[in-house]
């Protein structure tokens, strides 16, 4: 019976101890130690956050370069595309153009050998005609001696005169 | 609550040991038992004749105490007004007596182990059976006399020792909180972190609920006095040795403590509980009656379980060394040094246990006086 009998003075200084032991723990220890725990754990899961963001923007930022370089590639293909096109366009323009001018300068070339041919025969006409006259000169002169001839001569001139 | 799982396989395995050890001793102790008596008439028969033979060699023979396990196993139980060293060395310990008189102060020295009557200053007193008692006029002790005894137990000493340890750990620990702000922990530190995160994460938060920050210091204070004053009593020389936390009367202390924190925290929801319980009317007359003494029920396990598992536990221990006394054999010693080690470490588990359980179970109650209905 003796065990389960509190005893007075235990209760008490046990009492006394407890409460200035809770006392002086709550201020000196609990709340600089608990203080200290909450705000390390804070500043962890803080860190952690950022971390995470840090990794969100990383993974952001890459795939924005895949995107850019994706973009870039299209745009230099997109361009290659278009100088082919453009360089296509250009032969055949030139080609087409080369054929205008070269059609154009045999056109003008026979057109040219077409007047000269033209002068030409108009030369040799007119040469023909010096000579014919001179060949006939020669021929009146000598025939027009005398002057019935002459005179029948300038009516069968006459004659043709008329007819041209 | 995967924590609570463990704990019962623990507990259960805790139990199996204890019901092997006990069916080992209760043998053990039997069959002792038996030769025991078989051996004292013997003896007496011996000292008688022995005394008749001759005066001397008589008192030689009483000289010899017999050894009484049961007393020695109480003495050291019991709380003492000596602090015993070794062999015949004792700290004396202040006496401080509230008489009709007034207050009165000295050594329990002055007793010489209850050899001597002390003459103070109002009353005559003797040490008897490590109770203070006044002596009448006629030298015979007076009953009637009322003398409330505050003395510096051995109790009372240990206690203040873990005290001390525990204020020089702690405040040493918070100092180093302050030093190394945002760092992480190191030595003590980080030893006594994880505990103290353990019962904020596990006991106070899942039982308390949101409201745990302001119950924090008494659940760890709880805690820690206990877990140190179990340990403590787990050492067998000074300064441990003491049964703190196995006397009634600082389990008691502790239960009341938890007992006016859980009611005066108590909201309008836990005194409608106790008062205007969800029940028909007629019922009120067995149920509030129910839930008043659950008021001191709850508190009053706190104070057995704590007291019986510790006192159980340094019984056990005292029994086992006693086995090498009854047998008046050091053959045995291995036998009873081997137990007692694993005792010891078996102790150790139920020290962090109980004050883990006495914490959990405070925290429990606190989070069912605080908890909101919605």
């Amino acid at each position: 019976m003796d065990l389960v009998t509190p005893s007075i003075g235990l209760v008490f200084w046990t009492s006394l101890a407890f409460i200035c032991l809770l006392i002086l723990l709550r201020k000196f220890a609990w709340k600089p130690i608990l203080g200290a725990i909450h705000e390390r754990e804070q500043s962890i899961d803080e860190a952690l956050n950022k971390a995470e963001l840090a990794k969100q923007e990383m993974a952001r930022l890459t795939a924005q370069n895949q995107d850019l370089m994706q973009q870039a590639r299209a745009e230099r293909d997109e361009i290659l595309k278009e100088a082919k096109t453009l360089k296509d366009g250009i032969l055949n323009e030139a080609k087409k153009q080369a054929q205008v001018e070269g059609s154009k300068l045999i056109e003008k070339a026979k057109i040219e050998i077409e007047n000269q041919k033209k002068a030409a025969l108009a030369e040799v006409k007119d040469q023909v005609s010096t000579l014919s006259l001179e060949i006939a000169e020669r021929v009146l002169r000598t025939q027009l001696d005398d002057k019935s001839k002459q005179e029948a001569l300038v009516a069968n001139l006459l004659k043709d005169v008329e007819l041209n | 609550m995967d924590c609570n799982q463990v704990l019962v396989s623990k507990v259960k395995k805790v139990i199996v040991v204890f019901t092997l050890l006990i069916a080992f001793l209760s043998i053990k102790i039997d069959t002792f038992a038996q030769v025991d008596s078989a051996v004292i008439p013997v003896d007496s028969v011996v000292a008688e004749s022995a005394e008749a033979v001759s005066g001397q060699h008589g008192a030689v023979e009483h000289g010899k105490e017999k050894f009484e396990p049961t007393k020695v196993i109480m003495e050291h139980i019991a709380d003492s007004h000596m602090w015993h060293l070794w062999g015949h060395t004792s700290l004396p310990l202040p006496v401080i007596l509230y008489t009709n008189g007034g207050l009165e102060v000295f050594s329990s020295g002055n007793f010489h182990h209850g050899e001597h009557d002390y003459v103070g200053k109002y009353n005559t007193y003797r040490l008897e059976e490590d109770h203070i008692k006044v002596v009448g006029a006629d030298g015979k002790i007076d009953e009637e006399a009322s003398v409330l005894d505050f003395s510096i137990t051995k109790n009372v000493a240990a206690m203040f020792v873990a005290i001390l340890v525990i204020l020089i750990v702690f405040i040493s620990v918070a100092g180093a909180y302050k030093k190394r702000v945002g760092k992480s922990p190191k030595g003590l530190q980080s030893f006594i972190e994880p505990i103290i995160i353990f019962v904020r994460d596990d006991i106070a938060k899942p039982n308390i609920g949101h409201k745990y920050a302001k119950f924090m210091p008494y659940l760890l204070t709880t805690f820690f006095f206990i877990l140190f004053n179990n340990i403590f009593g787990l050492i067998p020389i000074f300064p441990g040795g003491a049964n703190v936390t196995g006397n009634i009367a600082l389990t008691f202390v502790m239960a009341l403590g938890t007992m006016i924190i859980v009611n005066i925290n108590g909201n309008k929801y836990y005194w409608k509980h106790i008062f205007k319980p969800d029940v028909p009317f007629w019922l009120y007359p067995i149920m509030i009656p129910v839930e008043l003494i659950g008021i001191i029920s709850k508190p009053f396990a706190l104070m057995i379980r704590l007291f019986a598992n510790i006192t159980a536990g340094h019984i056990i221990v005292l029994s086992l060394i006693s086995l090498i006394f009854i047998f008046e054999t050091l053959a045995i010693a291995p036998v009873s040094v081997a137990f007692v080690l694993f005792m010891d470490v078996l102790e150790l588990l139920v020290a962090f246990l109980q004050a883990f359980i006495f914490t959990l179970l405070t925290a429990l109650f606190i989070g069912m006086a605080v908890e909101e209905h919605h």
